[in-house]
């Protein structure tokens, strides 16, 4: 059924810390390589070693460069997957149901077996979450590995998304946002995370951690002037050489 | 957003098809027998052949029969419904109109009422996307709207309401022009608020995630056609209202009906193509586009 949900149990999702990312695309790789191979179609790539290779992904990280008014340019890496929004626009617009969002933890979800590749929820996504798969045709979206969150034949340090597992700076983070209490609920209280694209009305449930201020550089010694001046000519053994090797040129 | 063909030719000829329809439909002297017959012809073809057209860009148009099943809230859905029953009413209409020489008044109201719905519905599938600023506006429902009409009192031969439809909508063609452009350039979805950055300073894109080109890239910033544009829209008026309403004006003679269809089908095509190729997609701030 492609109407919303008017309330989900928990509201799962991810805490995403802008200023930690390296910009490594571990994620990118990880989530790759985990949805390839397990829920769902797996994730094609067509002329992969040709001179036009496409291919699908739920994980793509994007960079940056920030001008602030004083100061250098700063740089940042800004991984972007499904938000699992509250208000999910690319739910409502499915003619065939596929598209759902499910009540028990609000994750938004495709069923490919009830997906006809019409694209319709890709245009309606504004964070660009959903691409449709060149070999399956069918769209392909991230499932927060829902395959992994409750899978009790995986260790429990490793039911979480692989994004998030893999992740070597601790850039991202998994979590419920409808409890006040979670990790995910306290990082976005302490360090202000935003939404993308608040005013598209989706109501994204991951959050991103803005950057910390970068702090200033040290300001120049007042005494630095009056210090010895370094030689600018080179002297003793290094200065015969350079007169020496001068006069053979 | 991509052209795509297959969506040019189907919002193009289906929106000419019931138009077509909604005429017949409504018109009290709607044609009898084999006159009607050639119309209704003529009509289901261009309707039914946009619907086929449409299926031609599924991944799965085999699974097409289950886009029936989410009309509560779905907009593609109700256009596959309301273009079903406006189908089968019209008809149903038409074999009276053709065969036992009978105006069914109420299937051809019901049915000429369901044909402008399914242009309606049509419509909506674009102006409901908020992530495309150019169309999430009333203009392009009445667009849609005005431009069946046209052309449905073109193709059925109604040359005075022709002539006035035509210059209806090549009026409201431009206003749209013009407020869509402004509507895009001051929508309030920019790359600041697309990373939340905005904060710090300029945004600018660095580096994409790859080097290639991906579904979204494809699929959703499309660039082409916006360097043509001006000329292109001046092309697309010309020929699907300008033309046209000078060759009406003409004594009628077939022939030159003819010219004036097929000028005006040209026309809405080329306008159909700026209609995506100048759409924006808020996702390409991701890409500094």
């Amino acid at each position: 059924m492609t109407s919303l949900p008017t309330h989900t149990e928990k509201s799962l999702g991810l805490v995403i810390d802008l200023d930690t990312c390296v910009g490594c695309h571990a994620c990118v790789t990880a989530c790759k390589g985990w949805n390839n191979e397990n829920y769902g179609a797996p994730l094609a790539d067509t002329d992969a070693y040709g001179a036009d290779p496409v291919g699908s992904f739920l994980n793509r990280v994007h960079s940056f460069e920030v001008q602030p008014e004083a100061g250098p340019a700063q740089l940042y890496h800004f991984p972007k997957s499904c938000l699992h929004c509250a208000d999910a626009p690319c739910v409502t617009v499915c003619p065939t149901g596929a598209s759902y969002k499910r009540v028990e933890d609000g994750i938004v979800l495709v069923n490919e077996s009830d997906c006809i590749g019409c694209g319709l929820c890709a245009w309606a996504c504004p964070y660009g979450a959903r691409e449709m798969d060149p070999s399956e045709k069918v769209m392909k979206k991230c499932t927060l590995c829902v395959d992994r969150i409750y899978n009790e034949n995986l260790p429990e340090e490793d039911r979480e998304p692989a994004c998030v597992r893999t992740c070597p700076a601790g850039a991202r983070h998994f979590g419920d946002f409808a409890d006040p209490e979670s990790n995910v609920s306290q990082l976005v209280a302490d360090r202000g995370g935003i939404e993308l694209m608040p005013e598209q009305g989706t109501a994204p449930v991951n959050r991103y951690l803005p950057p910390r201020p970068k702090d200033q550089a040290p300001e120049f010694d007042v005494l630095s002037p009056f210090l010895e001046p370094v030689a600018e000519e080179p002297q003793g053994f290094l200065g015969w050489l350079d007169k020496t090797l001068e006069k053979i040129s | 957003m991509h052209p795509a063909p297959s969506i040019i030719f189907f919002t193009t000829l289906s929106g000419l098809g019931f138009g077509m329809l909604a005429f017949l439909g409504l018109d009290v002297s709607a044609p009898r027998g084999w006159v009607a017959f050639v119309f209704f012809l003529i009509a289901f073809l261009l309707a039914g052949g946009g619907l086929v057209s449409s299926t031609f860009h599924l991944g799965h148009p085999e699974r097409a029969l289950k886009a029936f099943t989410q009309w509560r809230s779905s907009w593609l859905s109700r256009e596959a419904w309301a273009a079903v029953v406006a189908m089968v009413l019209m008809g149903l209409y038409g074999l009276g109109l053709v065969f036992f020489d009978t105006r069914w008044t109420l299937l051809g109201v019901a049915g000429g009422i369901m044909s402008l719905a399914t242009v309606f519905a049509t419509s909506m599938i674009y102006t409901q996307m908020r992530t495309v600023p150019r169309w999430n506006h009333w203009s392009p429902p009445v667009l849609f709207l005005a431009y069946a009409l046209a052309g449905g009192a073109l193709l059925t031969g109604k040359v005075t309401p022709a002539i006035v439809l035509l210059l209806i909508a090549g009026g409201i063609q431009v206003f749209a022009w013009i407020d869509q452009e402004r509507r895009e350039n001051s929508s309030d979805t920019t790359m600041a608020t697309a990373t939340g950055l905005g904060g710090i300073g300029d945004v600018k894109a660095f580096e994409p995630p790859h080097t290639g080109s991906n579904y979204l890239t494809n699929e959703m910033v499309f660039r082409v056609g916006r360097k043509h544009a001006q000329t292109l829209k001046i092309i697309a008026v010309a020929l699907a209202v300008g033309l046209p309403v000078i060759l009406l004006l003409l004594p009628f003679a077939h022939i030159v009906a003819m010219v004036a269809v097929l000028s005006h089908l040209a026309g809405v095509l080329v306008q159909r193509w700026l209609f995506f190729a100048e759409a924006r997609h808020v996702v390409g701030l991701y890409y500094g586009r």
